[in-house]
């Protein structure tokens, strides 16, 4: 069966320094991977080469969705085609209005899938019903796009409209940073909630404590760009127990 | 000296003064009239065209810029009348009451001058002056600075425009839509200068739309006085959508009384050339003022926005906005004056130019100016330019928004702060439609 997601010796650079070194990454529908490692592993550096970001360079290797390579692809195929990244520090635009913004979003992905498009009344009543779940009151979505939000509130927001774009891959930059215990537990239900044999999931922590509310099938140690060390979910205790030391000599 | 100016004329200077000399006499007004054009002709005369060594006029070289001065614009004919008539105008939809003018010349028979509500009395520019009405005589020229050059010509040739009345206490809920056709046929400069007075405790909203049909070479030069009165309102909002054959000079001149409230949002989309000039004085004590503009600029268009604002009285409050989005090789210029006397204590003014720059080649130029002679007052100015945040781009196409469309919201964005304080919410949707039709037409060229 192809893999949901294939990162294959994946190299890539920023202003001509090397950030990721043959990173090789099976992501298959239905599980849940997670990604840690010290800072400077080049963890966020992933999220966004695989998202499509400006600025990075890949210099070999390749990422395939579905068995199609995506680096040729604009940030938007890719997230027409199904990948949708949980910013680490979500934007604020002021200017514009989040239904706007969510609208947009939504219609651009139903027009590359061949879908008709949401009236306005439609998206509405769309974003209340996943709003609802997520503790987000609809005066929040009043304002332009996160703008005046708190971390904890910009996660939210974040869920969902990963809840909104039903996407097939999810990956989830440092989901946990700013969060303090009870919005990481409103979070993770969000998240867990959209756990289905049909998605998989990317979840970039540096810290165990996110992974004992959204529980991994798999985890990966990262660091200076590959993949050191794979395991189960016990992996991430070990971490917690003894930190990054031996990674960073490791890679060194 | 004399001689030496002459000796430097320009051809378009050139032909300014033939056609003052030949037409002049034949303008519209009796003696007063014409020894005022006489005398804005003189002061025109004395310094000719402004260039980049005229501090005001730095950005906008006129003498290079004007090639030419083309001939003063025929009455319409009934076939322009058509045209003019039949033209799609924007605002269409507002149930405004229409004044048109067709090639600088008001055209009562497309005009809505009917059931004129109790208070406001409208009439015609070129009658005012033929027959000598003293309310006109009286107001005309008590508002314009005197050394503007553009403000001199206007002075100098006017022909038409129209005249607006609200007495004490009237409000005039039905918005004045002057709405300027030129035919674009032939060639032509149109010198058209209107006044609108508007009394004590009255209310009143014009809205302004320039559109050009052909595409023929066009040099309108437009005046507006506007008095508004103790404790009165007026919002006034215009769109300039002529085609890039067009010179387009544009001179506001308000004077405002105590606690007076004057808010204006100017959008500029067309033109090849464009000089917008706000002279501002804030004579009664507790006026307050909302001065915001956009300019959508692409190709090598060129707009200047110069605004003056005089505070002479205490306790006036001024906010303005500027923004300017430029693409290709345009231009984007702002001027700001605010200038405090010394009695104008209390003053709160604040005044800020922003530039979005969608290439390298587009430039943006701010001259923010503060004079201030008072010494209790709130004064501030600033000015930004900078390029699309990538970051915020990379956002919105992480959503699945394409590229264009991501371009798209994120300069509404950066518009919509000029329109948020238009109150009419109809007038407000046919600019935000507008800003949309601009962003759209800029991404089929890039296709």
């Amino acid at each position: 069966m192809t893999p949901l997601l294939e990162v294959k010796n994946l190299h890539a650079e920023i202003d001509g320094k090397k950030i990721l070194n043959g990173l090789d990454l099976v992501v298959n529908k239905s599980e849940v991977h997670a990604i840690m490692g010290p800072n400077g592993a080049g963890k966020s550096t992933l999220s966004y080469v695989l998202a499509g970001r400006d600025g990075y360079e890949v210099t070999d290797g390749d990422v395939l969705l579905n068995g199609e390579s995506m680096l040729e692809m604009e940030p938007s195929e890719r997230a027409c085609k199904g990948v949708f990244l949980a910013f680490q520090y979500p934007m604020e635009i002021p200017g514009v209005a989040t239904m706007t913004f969510l609208r947009a979003a939504l219609n651009a992905q139903r027009k590359a899938r061949g879908e008709p498009e949401l009236s306005s009344p439609d998206v509405i009543r769309k974003v209340k019903d996943v709003a609802g779940q997520l503790g987000i009151n609809m005066d929040m979505l009043k304002r332009p796009v996160n703008v005046g939000f708190s971390g904890g509130e910009k996660k939210r927001a974040e869920t969902m409209q990963m809840a909104l774009l039903e996407p097939a891959l999810c990956l989830l930059d440092e989901t946990d940073s700013g969060l303090d215990i009870d919005a990481l537990k409103v979070v993770s239900e969000g998240v867990n909630r959209l756990r289905s044999p049909e998605r998989g999931f990317v979840v970039i922590t540096h810290y165990q404590r996110l992974l004992d509310h959204i529980v991994p099938d798999i985890v990966h140690v990262m660091s200076a760009g590959k993949i050191v060390r794979t395991g189960g979910k016990e992996l991430a205790h070990e971490l917690e127990a003894s930190g990054y030391a031996q990674y960073q000599q490791e890679a060194a | 000296m004399g001689e030496n100016v002459t000796a430097n004329r320009t051809p378009a200077e050139i032909g300014l003064a033939e056609a003052f000399a030949q037409l002049g006499g034949k303008l519209p007004g009796n003696s007063d009239v014409k020894a005022k054009r006489e005398e804005a002709f003189a002061r025109f005369g004395s310094v000719g065209l402004p260039h980049r060594r005229v501090e005001a006029w730095r950005y906008t070289d006129l003498k290079s810029l004007q090639r030419e001065a083309l001939p003063l614009a025929a009455p319409p004919s009934a076939e322009a009348k058509t045209a003019a008539w039949n033209a799609q105008t924007l605002f269409a939809g507002l149930g405004a009451r229409r004044l048109v003018i067709v090639d600088g010349t008001v055209v009562p028979a497309l005009s809505d001058l009917d059931g004129l509500e109790p208070g406001l009395t409208v009439s015609t520019m070129a009658a005012g002056l033929s027959e000598g009405d003293p309310f006109v005589a009286s107001h005309l020229g008590t508002v314009a600075p005197v050394d503007d050059p553009a403000v001199e010509l206007n002075t100098a040739f006017m022909g038409d425009g129209v005249v607006i009345r609200v007495a004490d206490g009237a409000t005039i809920e039905r918005p004045i839509h002057l709405v300027f056709v030129a035919t674009g046929d032939v060639p032509a400069s149109t010198f058209v200068r209107s006044l609108a007075v508007v009394g004590n405790g009255a209310k009143l909203t014009l809205v302004e739309s320039h559109q050009a049909l052909g595409d023929a070479a066009y040099q309108p030069n437009i005046g507006l006085e506007l008095v508004v009165g103790d404790d009165s309102q007026v919002d006034y909002v215009t769109c300039l959508q002529e085609g890039t054959a067009s010179q387009h000079l544009a001179s506001l001149m308000t004077a405002l009384g105590a606690r007076a409230v004057f808010n204006h949002f100017s959008l500029t989309t067309g033109g090849a050339v464009v000089r917008n000039q706000l002279f501002l004085k804030l004579n009664g004590e507790g006026a307050c003022v909302d001065i915001r503009g956009a300019n959508l600029l692409r190709g090598n268009q060129h707009a200047d926005t110069t605004l003056v604002a005089d505070h002479l009285a205490p306790g006036c409050q001024a906010r303005e906005v500027f923004k300017s989005v430029l693409a290709d090789e345009s231009r984007g210029i702002f001027q700001g004056k605010i200038s405090v006397a010394p009695d104008a204590q209390k003053t709160d003014a604040k005044m800020m130019a922003q530039a979005l720059l969608l290439s390298e080649t587009a430039e943006f130029d701010s001259k923010p100016e503060l004079e201030i002679f008072a010494d209790d007052v709130q004064c501030g100015h600033g000015t930004t330019a900078g390029a699309l945040d990538e970051d915020l781009r990379f956002y919105l196409m992480a959503r699945g928004i394409p590229a264009g469309e991501a371009e798209s919201l994120l300069i509404q964005a950066f518009v919509g702060e000029t329109l948020e304080n238009i109150s009419h919410e109809g007038l407000k949707a046919v600019l935000m439609d507008v800003v949309a039709d601009w962003l759209r037409a800029g991404g089929e060229g890039h296709a």
